[in-house]
């Protein structure tokens, strides 16, 4: 079948595109150790639009992979993941901003590219703005949780090549950021670019 | 209709004058959720607290909510009274609503899942719009947010906000309407006094044993921030029963956290939260 998008996303840049209902969109991390920040909208109405912890807390698990359906606001499916080499991924990490840089690494990284630039621009495009943006999916980035509640974006577990595959349960809005992070792990240090395709039903 | 709670004989309403009464004769009427007003006729204040800088003094029983500005400086108590409560609270930057609670911020910048005293509760544009000041109860949660209608049609068959089972989202999609703001504007919500933890599997586990009678959160206020409340059960909550008790939010001036507080040194993070909440208060009369 002829993919309706086969496209190479550039280091640090975003990418937006419907994904029908039925299709599936599949994103490659090219480089290796590359997060791939990601929400999902339904396509006729972005106000329902993907809802981390309400995926999370209907799986009962943090991590997503194969099986895990990502849930909308309202509790409905917009997609499920069908295919994963990577292992995990992350959905409690949320997009990298400007503002959340100085906080995490000081104000000298204020004019640093960050994911949530990307989505603000991006989105735009197709009408969403700041109110638009929540808690979204980081492929193939690495974010374990400790006994004691510690949390933090560590090394990657993915590498060149690596892959996650998700179904589209509906027409739905894909706004990806490939994160121009350079300061946690998540890139190591050097953000690379991804693939992405999409196809039909 | 005529309310089911009057001892009024029917057919007293059939005229103007009539209903005039039996409406007016309603007042002083006492149940469990409802606010006191004014805030400062409220009894059994918080320790220290002057009547005269009450804010805000309201129960919400099941499934209730309400929402309410609270001022830079004031604090917030939310007293689980008789102990199985369930707040989901979301928070928005009153002068600039599009800036709100960020669950991934707060615990991403923090390093840290499980809020407790100390925390900040940060939006999504680096600032702290509130810091945890008190805490009896250490069970809170960070990643499940508030149950949506068809999570509540699912465990209790009915989830209508307008039904006996309301769930925590849709109430808080109200509060905000009243506000001016959508949908849309409703971000992901914290939830005190129900506790989830992780496994290193990634599993959630929810603790939600009874907590002791009159277990407690404070809030102290860092921006003028309009504050949301639902209390309505936990979404992962297993009981077939919808099950919760009373929630008492009881709010009062205070000052702002001061420059020598050591929170505002506690680590690196707090500290540059801080600075860039006092860089927004620079351009705002004070």
């Amino acid at each position: 079948m002829t993919p309706l998008v086969d496209v190479v996303v550039a280091a640090r840049a975003p990418w937006s595109g419907i994904v029908p209902a039925g299709g599936t969109i599949t994103i490659t991390d090219l480089g290796g150790n590359q997060a791939v920040d990601c929400l999902f909208y339904d396509a006729q109405d972005h106000a329902e639009r993907y809802c981390a912890h309400t995926t999370m807390a209907a799986q009962r698990n943090i991590f997503l992979t194969v099986g895990s359906v990502l849930r909308s606001s309202e509790g409905r499916p917009l997609l499920e993941i069908v295919d994963d080499t990577c292992g995990r991924h992350d959905t409690i990490g949320g997009a990298c901003s400007q503002e959340s840089n100085t906080l995490r690494y000081g104000h000298h990284t204020k004019h640093q590219h960050a994911c949530v630039e990307n989505f603000l621009f991006e989105g735009a495009r197709w009408g969403l703005g700041k109110r638009d943006l929540v808690s979204n999916i980081n492929w193939f980035m690495n974010v374990p949780v400790e006994p004691d509640g510690t949390m933090g974006i560590v090394d990657g577990i993915s590498s060149p090549g690596l892959r996650v595959a998700c179904r589209a349960e509906r027409d739905v809005l894909v706004l990806i950021s490939n994160c121009p992070q350079i300061n946690n792990p998540c890139n190591g240090f050097d953000p690379t670019p991804i693939g992405v395709v999409v196809t039909g039903a | 209709m005529v309310s089911g709670r009057t001892d009024q004989p029917p057919g007293t309403t059939a005229t103007t004058y009539g209903a005039r009464d039996h409406a007016r004769s309603q007042a002083d009427t006492s149940v469990l959720g409802m606010p006191t007003l004014p805030a400062s006729s409220a009894g059994d204040l918080p320790s220290g607290v002057d009547a005269g800088a009450m804010l805000w003094d309201e129960v919400l029983d099941a499934g209730e909510y309400a929402a309410h500005v609270l001022p830079r400086g004031s604090v917030l108590r939310l007293t689980d009274v008789d102990g199985d409560a369930c707040a989901h609270v979301a928070l928005h930057h009153a002068d600039l609503p599009s800036e709100r609670l960020s669950l991934a911020d707060t615990t991403k910048v923090q390093w840290q899942m499980y809020p407790s005293r100390g925390s900040l509760l940060l939006s999504d544009r680096g600032r702290a719009l509130a810091a945890v000041t008190a805490d009896t109860s250490g069970r809170h949660d960070t990643i499940c947010s508030a149950p949506n209608r068809a999570d509540h049609d699912a465990k209790y068959g009915d989830g209508r906000v307008e039904g006996p089972c309301p769930n925590a989202r849709d109430r808080l999609i109200v509060a905000l309407a009243k506000f001016g703001l959508g949908p849309r504007d409703l971000p992901p919500t914290i939830s005190f006094f129900k506790g989830v933890r992780v496994d290193p599997d990634g599993a959630l586990q929810l603790d939600d044993a009874p907590a002791p009678a009159a277990t407690l959160v404070e809030l102290r206020f860092e921006l003028d921030t309009i504050v949301s409340v639902a209390n309505a059960p936990h979404v992962l909550d297993t009981r077939d029963q919808f099950t919760c008790t009373p929630l008492r939010l009881t709010a009062w001036r205070s000052v702002p956290t001061r420059p020598d507080d050591p929170l505002r040194h506690a680590t690196p993070e707090t500290h540059r939260a801080y600075l860039n909440t006092d860089d927004w208060l620079l351009g705002r009369a004070t």
